[in-house]
């Protein structure tokens, strides 16, 4: 796997005067988490291989606010909005991609009523838009036979009704696609969301993600593929709690494209 | 003489229908005591969710057997309020089974013959109904919030519908007209013979007491309604019509907010301006108490049936939390319910009870177990948003309280200070590139 990745920033197309096709929205998880990076990166190779003319913030680029609006604080919400607002105002922003559901959401469905109209899109939606036009292909080989289920991000299944994208990804890999008992519309939280993944739980019989990740369990599943890196640590943790992780694999969607490519 | 029946029945059925009017203009009032919003928005999906999710039943049917079985609850009820407005005619008029005198005797036969059918399966619906709540003990029913009246007005709407589908079978089956007519009474016909050898007298009596019981019943249990969460069987169809129709990840915009954002923003504002004399008393920042909460929330209170439905989707609580949507919301119409009385009690105007919403009924425990996933919201057959509520109260604790965890005070200082909620510096944004 190589390890050159061509990352343009929005200010150095601008000095060159060019105007990329999307926006990446890296997100703060996909910015400094480790695990996260790693989807980042992922994401990227697929980009550079398929030419896909983008750019991202970098330095740029700011909290969308989701977690202060989650916790309450809206005043620091749409400070964060505001601010982000009109950074990608400045250079007349279209089309964002970006690998979290919650900036996806937020971006999407909060920006447009404090002056931030864009077409946001969820990677998943984005990558299924490459492979239908060609400019991906997905060599199965890798995959093929492989039981994968596919944990729905809740700020990506519920709240904005993508359910299909990533199982259709999934599909492409000629993997085996088996789904858990809780999934699409009453898929069950990974527990990170709502601002939850910056706090301790509060007290129960069970953290939610060990709930989650029996749910998975149970249909013995070789890879648990994510979209959202929330979920995704969450349910490292879970199998790792469940001392499964020498044999199940934790994988955004972006990572399967990339390693079904051996990108 | 001949009227004096005539006579009772019209004042029953003036007091049963008044006392019903005077309460439902108390609900109005209650329910105006919430926010104005704004929901004139896109009327033809508003009607199209109406008609699908409250009329058409579309939510109730994820879960199929629950579903079956208040569908043919919910057809039962409407098809045989058909045979209400007979007996009312027949009540203020003198009349007897008017129908008779109007349509012709198949098609009656066949109309009534409906209603009994519907009428068995209606109660054999019930006893499920009472055997899941009673005797399985499914888990929903029997949560921390479902004790003392929420159990007990779940079971006596159970047993008011037994009692009425049994009166109106007696009715017909001790009503020597119809049993003759030989058309219609396709369940009374089996349970007529029981009556053979009594006294013709004695059969008319009990036909009478069982149709006096039967519209007197209906008028209680009309009355009931206000009392009960049995009142989504009218609120549901308004509450579908007011549901959300944005994407449920989308939350409002607080327009207060906006508006002091707007002028921190503002480079030409000055920061020391005094407010102006006249100017209104800034807005509370999100709700502790039920006036806080918009009217379309206060609908929701008023319309949630208690079928547990979102609590038992809900992660929070599905791993032992003390988070309950469902208690969310009924603990929102208990406290409206106590503001209503206060108001009625202090002649129009409410009189501080040195209560709220926040802390006397909904604890921050359970605001801040809540992930915000939705899963509630998505579970409520009749368009219900639970999670709005909390999260309109943890806007409270936050803004207006500084209450929020102290983890969560961390993250906030972060992206406050480095536009990410962890510790990051913001140049370093962009070091993921380079790393190998």
């Amino acid at each position: 796997m190589s390890n050159e990745i061509n990352v343009p920033t929005m200010a150095s197309l601008f000095a060159e005067g060019k105007q990329p096709e999307v926006l990446f929205w890296v997100g703060c998880a996909g910015s400094f988490d480790d695990r996260a990076k790693k989807i980042t990166k992922a994401f990227v190779k697929i980009l550079n291989k398929a030419n896909v003319n983008f750019a991202v913030l970098g330095t740029e680029e700011s909290c969308t606010g989701d977690p202060a609006k989650r916790a309450g604080n809206e005043f620091l919400f749409q400070m964060q909005a505001v601010t982000n607002i009109e950074v990608l105002n400045a250079y007349d922003v279209k089309k964002v991609v970006t690998a979290c559901p919650h900036c996806f959401n937020t971006l999407k469905n909060e920006y447009p009523g404090l002056g931030g109209t864009y077409e946001v899109v969820h990677h998943t939606q984005f990558l299924k838009q490459l492979l239908e036009e060609g400019r991906i292909t997905m060599e199965g080989g890798k995959f093929k036979g492989k039981r994968i289920t596919f944990h729905d991000p809740c700020y990506l299944g519920r709240a904005n009704d993508v359910y299909e994208a990533p199982r259709d990804l999934i599909r492409k890999l000629d993997a085996e696609l088996v789904e858990m008992k809780s999934c699409k519309t009453r898929g069950l939280c990974c527990g990170a969301g709502g601002a939850q993944m910056f706090k301790e739980a509060e007290k129960g019989d069970k953290e939610i993600n060990i709930e989650r990740t029996e749910q998975a369990l149970e249909v013995q599943p070789d890879i648990i593929a994510a979209g959202c890196p929330f979920c995704n640590t969450m349910m490292t943790d879970g199998v790792k709690n469940k001392e499964k992780e020498a044999s199940i694999a934790v994988m955004d969607i972006a990572e399967l494209i990339a390693s079904a490519d051996d990108l | 003489m001949q009227y004096i029946s005539q006579i009772i029945f019209t004042l029953i059925l003036i007091a049963g229908i008044g006392y019903f009017a005077s309460n439902v203009k108390k609900l109005f009032r209650n329910i105006k005591l919430g926010k104005d919003l704004d929901v004139s928005d896109n009327k033809p999906q508003r009607w199209k969710n109406m008609a699908k999710i409250a009329l058409g039943q579309t939510k109730m049917v994820v879960r199929p057997i629950a579903g079956f079985l208040h569908v043919i609850v919910y057809v039962g009820f409407i098809v045989i309020n058909i045979e209400v407005l007979e007996i009312v005619i027949d009540g203020v008029f003198g009349t007897h089974r008017i129908g008779l005198h109007v349509l012709n005797k198949s098609v009656y036969g066949f109309l009534i013959g409906t209603f009994e059918v519907l009428a068995v399966l209606v109660l054999t619906s019930v006893i499920i109904f009472w055997i899941r709540r009673n005797i399985i003990k499914l888990k929903r029913f029997w949560s921390a919030e479902m004790t003392g009246w929420p159990k007990s007005d779940g079971n006596i709407i159970l047993y008011f519908e037994v009692v009425l589908m049994c009166l109106f079978l007696l009715m017909n089956a001790t009503d020597a007209t119809f049993q003759n007519l030989g058309s219609g009474n396709i369940v009374s016909q089996f349970i007529a013979p029981l009556f053979e050898g009594m006294s013709e007298g004695n059969v008319h009596m009990i036909e009478r007491t069982a149709w006096w019981i039967h519209i007197i019943g209906i008028l209680v249990f009309l009355n009931y309604l206000y009392f009960s969460k049995h009142l989504h069987i009218l609120l549901a169809f308004p509450n579908t019509y007011y549901g959300k129709l944005i994407p449920k990840g989308q939350f409002s915009n607080n327009e207060a907010v906006t508006k002091e954002v707007k002028l921190m923003m503002d480079p030409s504002a000055d920061p020391f301006a005094a407010p102006a004399e006249d100017a209104p008393v800034p807005e509370k920042f999100g709700a502790s108490d039920v006036t806080d909460l918009s009217w379309v929330q206060l609908l929701n209170a008023y319309t949630c049936t208690e079928c547990g439905r979102c609590t038992s989707e809900c992660p929070a609580n599905i791993t032992g939390k003390k988070l309950s949507p469902r208690k969310i919301m009924m603990d929102t119409r208990d406290r409206l319910v106590e503001v209503g009385k206060n108001i009625d009690a202090n002649k129009g105007t409410f009189v501080p009870d040195g209560k709220q919403l926040l802390g006397d009924y909904i604890t921050n425990e359970e605001l801040w177990a809540c992930t915000s996933c939705n899963a509630c919201v998505q579970a409520c057959p009749v368009s219900i948003d639970p999670l709005s509520i909390i999260m309109d109260m943890r806007q409270y604790l936050v803004m207006e309280q500084s209450a929020a965890p102290s983890d969560l005070n961390n993250m906030m200082g972060n992206i406050e200070n480095n536009g990410a909620p962890w510790p990051f510096n913001q140049q370093d944004r962009l070091n993921w590139a380079n790393e190998s």
